[in-house]
């Protein structure tokens, strides 16, 4: 087991490695560095200004060289500008240049710093990882056992009518992305003029002016029914149907077992069969398919931040991507990697624990 | 308007007198009823939810708006040559559908019925976009900014009089570019997933097949790909300045490579016994696939005929390239675990070759879940593409496509929801279409 966990750690280092030298690539190409000059230095720049303003930022180095500074294996490079003090990756951080280290990267601790938010890349993803953190928890609090319901009473009697509306449920969940709910969720419940919200207020239901929020800004400082609803609705409303249907296939197959005719035949209640027979059996599959699904939140954030304006992780990330920020895509693509790869292994561990059956050599 | 209507009329009238000459009375009227029901109520559904929505904009008495009822009926009369290519298509596949293998099995389940027309209904949309559109996608028309939907043109001339689904903030027809962008949508997802399976199979199947380094190199590779936030990678891969450095077209140079080698090793290996016949099928795929090769890739087409723009080329790559690590992953379980069979091992010791066993035993064999992923996948491509033009990556912005026009409303969406939701809700129903098909291919494949 601890081999096992160990190989995995190891393919994780290996692959977060090839990733960040990937994104290092295609955020270090010619035409992308004159953009980002261009947005840092001002958009009326001539060439030749573009290059010199590239060269006292340390961008006219080998890539390997650079990527190597990045990490902390190469020592940072350092540089007197014409007025006779000095520059450096590592002097710029700090007051005084004597005190500075000869190397500092991602080993010793240093994320850079991001050009579009000009501030050190690991506050800035600290703070927008937390913001995330609590998108996802209550996503995961409210899609996680929806989910499950929904499979399991479809899963129970299957080819009922309960099922058929649930496995339809689950279907047409599935087809809408969460651009697409989150459009029609704003539509009809945070609209004044459309919508449920005009139709409560006429019927004297309710005293405000919509129903929810439809911007999720002020969740920054106070996360509140109201303003938190619809983002996390959005998100959780895409990541169920798949979920469900997977439950549902398990729990199906789950009934048709010998274990539970028997437990029928001798007089077991139908309830309790579901509930002590079935159901840890049944919820097996879906544990691998939910820790699978964490990437694919991830992806929704995104999209969710954007629409509803909440800066969290998602959000930082586009807007480091449209100002090509160098250092903070590495740092988010490092995250990203970290979480697809942690719950995959999570994801083989927990199925060895929960079935058994199974061995990890 | 009245003669659409007999059209429509007329087409439902031959389709019946067919199904009742092959099927007898009652099946005939059952199969047609069923699918008429399953149409009419999505239709119904999506007018539902569009109405519901947008109810409060036909405020202003002084305009002569159309009612709710109207405008339903002005639509469903200039989508005609939908309903009549729908009624023909089902009419056909009903009557013969004992002929039609897995095609036609697909008809004995609702479910797979209801998909099939979900999915017709935009096929057959995006290829008679241009009798359906009732303005020009692209021309904006003064004083119908933000219009509400049913507004009267102020000065039609010539025109339609109508914006049936309202202006969007740019004085654009909602309705009209709901149309065009199906075109545009439907152009690229099915093709882009074909290519993607072409280049997951081509993969896949040697890596299953024989492993070792070969599969240890490529399954970190796809898993790499994997790990990528997809829209990190489309930030990276799809835009003007990564066109410029030429990386798009390299991607495709390699990409667009595999259906060519995948389909002259598929003739060679069935063929190999009889030269002739291999030499003619070989060089026919090299030479039309080169031709298209060196059009799609380079736009260096000798002919002109093939040829894509440098921004659609660049859309198209990422696309397929997020999507083949997921095929390969998929082709890679199922041929490790065909490749164990005793099938198998009889073309062994009867001497097949690997490439033969590869593309001739073991993919046929493969076919079911791949059909069905098939399906879930171009659906699963136009959410990618939606995804793209959400961020308004890629695509020109005066493009009709769903994702950009989502984008464009979705400013001033509390004021004017009609400019997003109809996109949002095309794409929508295009996407669960597409999983319902699947699903009803599932269903009746696992029945055999």
């Amino acid at each position: 087991m601890l081999s096992f966990v160990i190989r995995r750690l190891a393919t994780l280092l290996v692959t977060a490695l090839c990733l960040t030298f990937l994104v290092f690539l295609l955020t270090n190409m010619q035409p992308r560095l004159e953009t980002l000059a261009k947005t840092q230095g001002s958009a009326r720049m001539s060439d030749a200004e573009v290059q010199s303003w590239l060269v006292r930022e340390g961008f006219d180095r080998p890539i390997i060289e650079r990527y190597g500074e990045w990490l902390g294996v190469v020592p940072g490079w350092t540089r007197e500008q014409t007025d006779g003090t000095m520059r450096g990756r590592c002097i710029d951080r700090v007051a005084d240049p004597a005190e500075a280290d000869t190397r500092c990267g991602v080993l010793q601790g240093y994320w850079g710093s991001s050009t579009r938010f000009q501030a050190e890349v690991g506050d800035v993803i600290a703070a927008r990882l937390g913001a995330t953190g609590m998108l996802m928890l209550w996503v995961v609090i409210v899609m996680v056992p929806s989910a499950l319901a929904v499979g399991v009473l479809a899963g129970m009697r299957e080819g009922s009518r309960t099922d058929r509306s649930l496995s339809t449920v689950s279907i047409v969940s599935a087809a809408t992305p969460e651009y697409v709910s989150g459009v029609i969720f704003i539509a009809l419940f945070a609209s004044s003029t459309f919508g449920i919200s005009p139709l409560l207020r006429e019927w004297g239901l309710m005293e405000a002016n919509i129903l929810f929020l439809g911007n999720a800004r002020s969740a920054m400082d106070q996360i509140t029914f109201w303003n938190f609803a619809l983002p996390v609705m959005t998100i959780a409303f895409y990541g169920m149907g798949y979920i469900a249907r997977m439950t549902r296939a398990s729990m199906a197959e789950v009934m048709t077992q010998q274990y539970i005719r028997t437990a029928r035949l001798k007089g077991v209640s139908f309830p309790a069969v579901v509930l002590r027979h079935a159901l840890r059996n049944a919820l097996i599959a879906p544990f691998t398919v939910i820790m699978l699904q964490f990437p694919w939140l991830l992806n929704g954030v995104v999209i969710v931040e954007v629409l509803f304006s909440y800066p969290g992780f998602g959000w930082a990330l586009v807007e480091g991507a449209s100002n090509n920020d160098i250092e903070l895509l590495l740092a988010c693509s490092v995250v990203a990697v970290v979480v697809v790869l942690i719950t995959q292994l999570i994801s083989d561990i927990g199925y060895v624990y929960l079935n058994p059956r199974i061995r990890i050599s | 308007m009245s003669i659409p209507l007999v059209w429509i009329v007329a087409a439902f009238a031959a389709c019946l007198a067919v199904a009742v000459m092959t099927r007898g009375t009652r099946g005939a009227v059952r199969g047609l009823g069923r699918a008429a029901l399953a149409g009419a109520g999505a239709l119904g559904a999506w007018l539902l939810v569009d109405g519901v929505i947008i109810h409060g904009l036909a405020a202003d008495p002084d305009i002569a708006q159309l009612a709710w009822g109207q405008m339903a009926g002005r639509m469903i009369a200039q989508f005609w040559p939908v309903w009549a290519a729908l009624a023909l298509t089902f009419a056909l596949s009903l009557a013969y559908r004992r002929r039609l293998g897995l095609y036609g099995k697909l008809f004995g389940s609702s479910i797979g019925m209801i998909g099939f027309a979900l999915v017709m209904f935009w096929i057959f949309t995006a290829l008679f976009a241009d009798l359906i559109a009732t303005h020009d996608a692209i021309a904006q028309v003064s004083g119908m900014r933000n219009a509400p939907p049913g507004t009267p043109l102020p000065d039609p001339g010539a025109r339609y009089e109508f914006f049936l689904l309202g202006g969007d903030a740019q004085a654009r027809d909602v309705f009209s570019r709901m149309v065009m962008g199906a075109r545009d949508v439907l152009a690229i997802a099915p093709a882009a997933t074909a290519f993607a399976f072409m280049v997951g199979i081509t993969l896949g199947l040697p890596a299953g097949y024989y492993g070792g380094r070969f599969d240890t190199a490529l399954t970190f590779v796809s898993n790499l790909v994997l790990a990528f936030p997809v829209i990190l990678l489309f930030y990276l891969l799809v835009t003007p300045d990564i066109v410029a450095t030429g990386l798009p077209m390299w991607m495709a140079a390699v990409l667009f490579l595999f259906p060519v080698i995948f389909l002259s090793v598929l003739w060679n290996s069935r063929y190999f016994t009889h030269p002739l016949r291999r030499n003619i099928y070989v060089g026919l795929t090299l030479v039309i696939g080169l031709w298209i090769y060196s059009g799609l890739a380079f736009n260096a087409d000798p002919l002109g005929v093939w040829g894509m723009s440098p921004n659609m080329l660049n859309v198209f790559v990422a696309v397929v390239f997020v999507n083949a690590p997921t095929v390969f992953r998929i082709v890679r379980g199922l041929t490790l675990d065909i490749k164990s069979r005793d099938y198998v091992a009889a073309g062994q010791t009867r001497g097949e070759r690997p490439s033969y066993l590869m593309l001739w035993e073991i993919l046929p064999n493969a076919r079911g879940p791949l059909i069905v992923d098939f399906c879930l996948r171009i659906g699963y491509t136009t959410i990618l593409l939606g995804t793209l033009g959400f961020f308004g990556l890629g695509v020109s912005p005066e493009s009709p496509d769903w994702g950009s026009t989502i984008n464009q409303g979705r400013q001033l969406l509390t004021v004017y929801p009609h400019a997003a939701l109809t996109p949002a809700i095309a794409l929508m129903s295009l996407v669960l279409g597409l999983n319902l098909l699947a699903d009803g291919l599932r269903e009746e494949s696992l029945r055999d």
